[in-house]
């Protein structure tokens, strides 16, 4: 046992934990805190695998935009379900069935492909070359323009449907919203 | 060193809780919790899949960028979605939510 496995069972069990919490938790606002938890943990296993740069935007991206929109969407709706008995519907055994039947076949899956064992290669090039490297490839016409542009594409038009879907209905004489 | 695939037996693992939430949960936004847990189990094997096949080429975490991307979308459109629904059924619960079923 080397301390990087060591570090490495304990985030996986506190994040395991975690994501456990959050689907089983009473009440919402404890399994937005929880859901918190388990994606500070992930942003752990991304530096262990030395991708900094995406533990950053992990960081940013999901525990300080994704994860706070939700606790919004939580407090703008609370009130209607905390009171309404259990929060899972009468068929969680056959979600549970599923999930567990999904886990131990991929599982399975693992034991069949080859190299699963095998150590990192040496990464030889140094921390900020590889983020110029990323940058630059994502603008790349022979990198990932097109990835790119279909992102900025998506968010744009993310934007502009939950502003639209969001958006009060107005008057009926004023038309369509 | 950590083996390949223990990271992806986490991710596989993240995967199928976040499922678990999505089928078993009543709240709407809840729903939305599990769907992320799922996505960040893609990241995270996206990521492991390039720290350990090949760390020279950058596809893997571009990728992962892409994954953030969609992330992001899909939470805000969600949460209008259910915004929009509360404002005007007063309910989150996604088994109320059946105009469109016949």
């Amino acid at each position: 046992m080397t301390v990087m496995q060591i570090i490495f069972i304990i985030t996986a069990l506190v994040t395991l934990g975690a994501a456990m919490r959050v689907v089983t938790s009473e009440r919402l606002v404890n399994a937005a805190l929880w859901l918190v938890l388990a994606l500070a943990g992930i942003a752990v296993l991304l530096i262990l695998l030395e991708a900094n740069f995406l533990a950053a935007v992990q960081v940013v991206v999901y525990i300080g935009a994704i994860a706070i929109l939700l606790i919004f969407g939580i407090m703008l709706t609370r009130g209607v379900m905390d009171t309404s008995g259990p929060q899972a519907n009468q068929n969680w055994w056959l979600a549970a069935l599923v999930a567990g039947l999904l886990f131990a076949g991929l599982l399975t899956m693992f034991t069949q492909v080859p190299g699963l064992r095998r150590s990192p290669p040496e990464i030889h090039t140094a921390e900020g070359d590889l983020i110029n490297t990323l940058g630059t490839a994502l603008v790349d016409v022979n990198g990932f323009v097109l990835a790119f542009e279909l992102a900025s594409i998506l968010l744009l038009a993310a934007l502009v449907g939950a502003i639209v879907v969001a958006r009060p209905a107005e008057p009926e004489e004023g038309g369509e919203s | 060193m950590i083996p390949l695939w223990w990271y992806l037996a986490l991710a596989a693992a993240i995967f199928c809780v976040g499922a678990y939430g999505v089928m078993a949960r009543k709240n709407a936004v809840a729903i939305l919790m599990g769907i992320e847990l799922m996505l960040n189990a893609v990241i995270l094997n996206l990521v492991a899949f390039w720290r350990y096949l090949d760390p020279a080429e950058v596809t893997g975490q571009a990728f992962a960028i892409m994954v953030y991307a969609v992330a992001a979308s899909e939470a805000a459109v969600g949460l209008a979605l259910i915004i929009s629904i509360y404002r005007t059924r007063s309910t989150v619960a996604a088994d109320e939510i059946d105009m469109m079923k016949w």
